[in-house]
């Protein structure tokens, strides 16, 4: 059958930045806006949240490489598959690599999986693209971008959409870059952008990919297509003599080009509607281009509904100001600059990691009790060091007891702070993605994993507590 | 184990206690002499060199350490420095007390003193130590029983403001408390929320201050004045993090629940023989839970209790004579002694307009931690 995606999910944080509140004006329903991921989130965090939606339901004990492709990890130096490797609480023996660098660093992620697979060095890949992009307060970037990530699990059993061909060209451009001691997103003019960079490159790509995969532009049911804009993105259609029924909606004005995961994010898009037998091409840009062809088999209608972009696009909460869009994105001035302290500490961290990262409660062997964090003593029964492990991460717990704190730092107040019940061991977590009247007693809810707080100016981060979705919103 | 082994053995002769407050021209040295010398005056001590044997103190915030209260009062003695949360003064009196009663002292000083008011915040500051268990706020910590115990038992922010209008009122009867403003129900909803349910006015006061007691053998302790205060019963109780605890129900506070059986075991006592209570007030819904807690009412009657005006001045048990932690002033190892100091007045007949008549029992109870630790004293006229 041959090699090719298994499953996917997508992550698109519900915090919406309509443009009219960046101008300072009431946002009207259905207005044009973008996602926003929050102060507590970056393109680890989503990509955790993406990950956890592409393996709901299934075996993680199989996944033997993860493959993170970004420009916005918060780390330039500590690799950000292997956290996340641990945070989904994969197996040790996992291979982990990041793609950096390049918008195209999806793609490439996608298509080194295959490749890996293929060889027989790995079975089954997690590949995560996610990007947490900022453009400079009043800029056209900082309206245009939109933060997103989506998971890809690629393997050989039944794949939904097997991977046929790929081709790639590289060129040096100084069009769209960042150093590293940039904090903001630059771009060159965009019509030079766009005559001499974008558009030939999506073309080259796309005639590449043809020519290998012996196809036309007419043999694709559906195009996921990077573009920088929406007019540039109507111009490569042109271009490429493709259907524009046939490609899919990039999505300007609700989410926002997501950059490495943007043309993912609308194959994945294409996956939740497509039926068996389709022909789907995939484009992304950056430094080059990268094209990507794949055909649908019977199983894609087989994959039990995944949390993916229609899913995450019809759900949405509004920015309130754009003072508070600044205030999460740590772009207003403080009156106290952050302490330039170690932080956190790392022995500490590296002790707790299986709980804060992994979130793995002990199993009292002894009575069955479910208690966390880690201890040495059963609190119910008073065994010592006899425990087995329980993830919690995707378990639902309930709400035991909650409060509203608004003396937490927190750039929409207040903090909604929680003791949940999850499978009987006791949690103390922040809940998100509810107003005060939404939280309820005894109200399911399931886990995120997020930024905590940015001691040592870097990201500790650990776990919270987010609202079940209603009865038939499961997907 | 004798739980009555301490009872009746060791009695209170002097209390002092500073002036409590933001006392900025105050040094934790200055506000410690206050309330030292004002206890040595109270029992009659001219030499403390030479009649006090060892010191017994308590601080959460001392910035010096176990030396600040030596250094202060010029002692070269023994001495002990607590820490114990909001029990901290109550565990220093609790050592102090249990010293006298082993038979290897006679007369011991007990000091708590607090001085928060350095660090140019008010309130407690949010902590970041750790991924888990955020907030830090102890705000955070006491309200997170509110949603389960309303849900049970019906109460509501209207029971909470009695406790905070009774507590303001009762502050202005005390000379020595920090916030003398009478508040009315409007005052209480308009202000602004800390913590839901807690408002500005569910919050006690973070202040300065320090206090103090003298206490010795019981029966040395005519030699020192002809009304000492027994000690009937004083412990102590900790145990694990109620947030992370499998079998918590969020209807009362465990360290008290089981502090409280010990103190009513130790003193030979039960709940309706107490007159007065100083009970710990840092949020106007730990005073409510600790009534039930205590065993001052059934659990889940408070409310009803509260509308009866049982713990006002005047009611059948008045509780937080002085104003509490919410108006006298809450300078965390400071406020197990200052709770010491007022009851000790009220069973010598000396608590003036606030004077609870003919009080013969009095208790006073510290809760903190997340809650974990709990301290009760009881203490009778001898």
């Amino acid at each position: 059958m041959g090699v090719g995606i298994l499953s996917y999910g997508a992550y698109v944080p519900p915090t919406r930045l309509a443009f009219a509140t960046i101008g300072g004006r009431p946002a009207k329903d259905g207005g044009p806006e973008r996602a926003v991921a929050w102060n507590d989130e970056d393109a680890v965090t989503m990509a955790v949240s993406a990950a956890v939606n592409c393996l709901r339901d299934l075996e993680r004990e199989a996944i033997d490489a993860v493959m993170f492709a970004s420009t916005t990890c918060p780390f330039g130096e500590k690799q950000a598959a292997a956290l996340l490797a641990r945070a989904l609480d994969l197996p040790r023996g996992v291979r982990t690599a990041d793609f950096a660098g390049s918008l195209r660093a999806g793609t490439g992620a996608l298509r080194a999986a295959a490749d890996a697979v293929a060889a027989g060095s790995s079975r089954r890949v997690l590949v995560v693209a996610s990007d947490c992009r900022t453009g400079a307060p009043g800029s056209a970037l900082e309206m245009n971008f939109g933060d997103a990530a989506v998971a890809f699990l690629v393997g050989e059993a039944d794949p939904i959409a097997t991977l046929d061909a790929g081709f790639a060209v590289a060129e040096e451009m100084v069009d769209v870059w960042r150093t590293a001691s940039d904090r903001f997103v630059h771009t060159w003019e965009d019509r030079f952008v766009v005559q001499e960079s974008y558009t030939p490159l999506v073309c080259e790509a796309g005639a590449g990919l043809f020519e290998q995969a012996g196809t036309s532009a007419g043999d694709y049911a559906r195009v996921a297509l990077y573009a920088p804009d929406q007019r540039s993105h109507g111009g490569a259609v042109r271009a490429l003599r493709l259907d524009p029924t046939r490609v899919q909606d990039p999505l300007f004005g609700r989410l926002g080009n997501a950059g490495t995961p943007f043309a993912l994010l609308q194959l994945a898009h294409a996956l939740e509607e497509a039926g068996p037998g389709e022909r789907l091409m995939v484009i992304a840009v950056g430094d080059g281009a990268e094209a990507l062809s794949f055909t649908t088999t019977e199983h894609v209608e087989k994959l039990a509904p995944r949390r993916g972009v229609s899913w995450h696009l019809a759900r949405r909460r509004g920015v309130k100001s754009y003072d508070r869009y600044l205030k999460a994105r740590n772009l207003t001035v403080a009156e106290y600059e952050p302490p330039r302290d170690q932080g956190l500490s790392a022995t500490i961290h590296f002790r707790e990691r299986d709980d804060d990262v992994s979130f793995a409660a002990q199993v009292c062997n002894a009575c069955g009790a479910v208690q966390f964090p880690h201890q040495r003593v059963c609190e119910t029964c008073f065994a010592r060091d006899d425990f087995g492990r329980l993830r919690l991460s995707d378990k639902v717990g309930r709400v035991l007891t909650y409060t509203f704190d608004h003396f937490f730092p927190n750039p929409d107040p207040p903090t909604v702070v929680t003791v949940c019940d999850i499978e009987g061991a006791r949690v103390h977590l922040q809940m998100v993605n509810c107003e005060q009247d939404d939280v309820a007693l005894d109200m399911p809810v399931e886990f995120e994993f997020r930024r905590i707080h940015q001691s040592g100016g870097r990201p500790n981060y650990y776990w919270k507590a987010t609202p079940v979705p209603e009865a038939g919103e499961e997907a | 184990m004798a739980l009555d082994a301490i009872r009746d053995k060791v009695a209170i002769v002097g209390v002092g206690c500073c002036k409590f407050g933001e006392n900025w021209d105050q040094s934790p040295s200055d506000m410690i002499v206050d309330a030292a010398y004002e206890a040595y005056e109270d029992a009659g001590i001219e030499k403390p060199q030479e009649q006090i044997d060892a010191v017994f103190t308590g601080s959460v915030y001392s910035q010096k350490g176990p030396h600040e209260c030596s250094d202060a009062l010029k002692l070269w003695k023994p001495v002990t420095s607590v820490s114990n949360y909001c029990a901290t003064g109550t565990d220093a009196f609790r050592c102090g007390v249990m010293s006298i009663a082993s038979g290897l002292y006679d007369t011991v000083l007990v000091v708590g003193y607090d001085k928060p008011k350095d660090r140019g915040v008010s309130g407690p500051s949010v902590m970041m130590n750790q991924v888990r268990d955020l907030p830090q706020t102890p705000a955070s910590w006491f309200s997170i029983c509110a949603s389960r115990y309303f849900d049970r038992y019906g109460a509501s922010r209207d029971d909470l403001a009695r406790i905070a209008i009774k507590n303001h009122h009762n502050g202005t009867l005390a000379p020595k408390s920090f916030l003398k403003r009478e508040i009315t129900a409007e005052d209480y909803h308009r202000a602004r929320i800390i913590s839901w349910p807690f408002g500005l006015y569910d919050a006690c006061a973070q202040t300065d201050g320090a206090a103090a007691a003298i206490i010795t053998r019981a029966d040395l302790a005519r030699s020192f004045r002809e009304d000492p205060v027994l000690v009937k019963g004083v412990t102590v109780f900790a145990g694990p993090n109620p947030q992370k605890d499998p079998h918590m129900d969020f209807l009362a506070w465990k360290p008290t629940v089981e502090a409280a059986r010990d103190a009513w075991t130790m003193s030979g006592m039960e709940p309706s023989d107490v007159d007065v209570a100083q009970v710990h007030d840092c949020f106007s819904l730990t005073e409510l839970l600790t009534y039930e807690d205590l065993g001052f009412c059934e659990k889940g009657s408070a409310k009803e209790h509260i509308a009866d005006g049982d713990f006002e001045l005047g009611g059948r048990l008045p509780v937080n004579t002085d104003g509490g932690l919410k108006t006298f002033g809450h300078p965390t190892g400071a406020t197990g002694v200052r709770m010491i100091y007022e009851n000790t007045l009220q069973l010598q007949g000396r608590a003036a307009d606030r004077q609870v008549k003919d009080a013969s029992v009095a208790l006073s109870h510290n809760i903190g931690g997340h809650p974990t630790a709990c301290g009760i004293a009881i203490l009778a006229r001898d």
